[in-house]
C-alpha cells in the first residue's frame, strides 16, 4: 500500500511534470544496525512511479565508503539530491539525514523540484548576491522533527 | 528549506536537514533542545525559523557595506 494518498500522488505528478531534467536521489543505507533505513527506502520508492524523471540510486554505506565520503555522508539513512546533466551526475549539495517524513517529506519534494527544474532557487536577488559571494566551504545542519 | 536553497545556489555551501530524534548523538553534540535549530560550520547557532534576510545575515554574517556610487 502506498504511503501517499491518491490525491497527493496526483498533485505530486502534476508538480513533477514541470521538471526539465532527471533527478537522482542517492540513498545511503545499510542492512544491519539501521532502524530507519527500511522506512526511508519505502518513502523514497514512492517517488519514481510518479515521474520518470526521478530515480533512486542505493549506495551501500558499508561497502561504498568512498562514495559516502565523497558526499560527506557519515551516518545513515542519508539522501543526497543530484541531477543528471548529459552523462554527468551533478551534486546539489542538498542532504537529508534520517527519514524524510512529515515536514521533511515536504522539504524532500521541494528539493527534488529545485534540482529538476534547473532554474534559480527561490531566493530574493539580495539573498542570491550574498550567497554567490560565499567563497569558503560552508556546512549547515538544520535540525527538525517530523511534526 | 532555506538552507537547501542556499546550497543549490552556491557550490561552496552544503546543507543537511537532520531528523533530530533519529540522531540523538548529533542533537546532544549541538545542544538541540528545540527545533528548528541550524548549526553553521559546526559552531554558529541559529534558533528558530527566521525570515530570509535575517537567516542569511546570521548564517553568512552581516551584509558587507554597499560601496558608495560617487565616482
Amino acid at each position: 500500500m502506498s504511503l501517499i494518498s491518491p490525491a497527493d500522488q496526483e498533485r505530486l505528478r502534476e508538480e513533477f511534470a514541470k521538471m526539465t531534467r532527471p533527478v537522482r536521489l542517492l540513498f545511503f543505507t545499510q542492512t544491519l544496525g539501521c532502524e530507519t533505513c527500511h522506512i526511508t527506502q519505502q518513502v523514497l520508492h514512492e517517488l519514481p512511479p510518479l515521474s520518470d524523471q526521478i530515480s533512486i540510486e542505493e549506495v551501500n554505506f558499508v561497502l561504498e565508503g568512498d562514495k559516502a565520503a565523497q558526499y560527506g555522508v557519515d551516518r545513515v539513512p542519508a539522501i543526497a539530491v543530484a541531477y543528471v546533466d548529459g552523462d554527468e551526475v551533478k551534486d546539489t549539495r542538498i542532504r537529508f539525514l534520517g527519514t524524510p517524513a512529515g515536514y521533511e517529506f515536504i522539504s524532500l519534494i521541494r528539493a527534488v523540484l529545485l534540482a529538476g527544474r534547473g532554474r534559480p532557487p527561490d531566493l530574493s536577488e539580495a539573498a542570491l548576491t550574498r550567497v554567490a559571494a560565499v567563497a569558503t566551504p560552508t556546512t549547515m545542519h538544520v535540525f527538525t522533527t517530523p511534526t | 528549506m532555506l538552507a537547501h536553497e542556499m546550497a543549490f545556489a552556491s557550490s561552496h555551501i552544503t546543507a543537511f536537514a537532520v531528523e533530530a530524534t533519529e540522531f540523538p548523538d548529533l542533537a546532544r553534540r549541538y545542544r538541540v533542545s528545540a527545533v528548528p535549530k541550524t548549526i553553521v560550520n559546526e559552531e554558529l547557532e541559529i534558533l528558530g525559523a527566521l525570515p530570509e534576510p535575517a537567516f542569511i545575515d546570521q548564517a553568512l554574517g552581516s551584509a558587507p557595506p554597499t560601496p558608495e556610487s560617487d565616482e
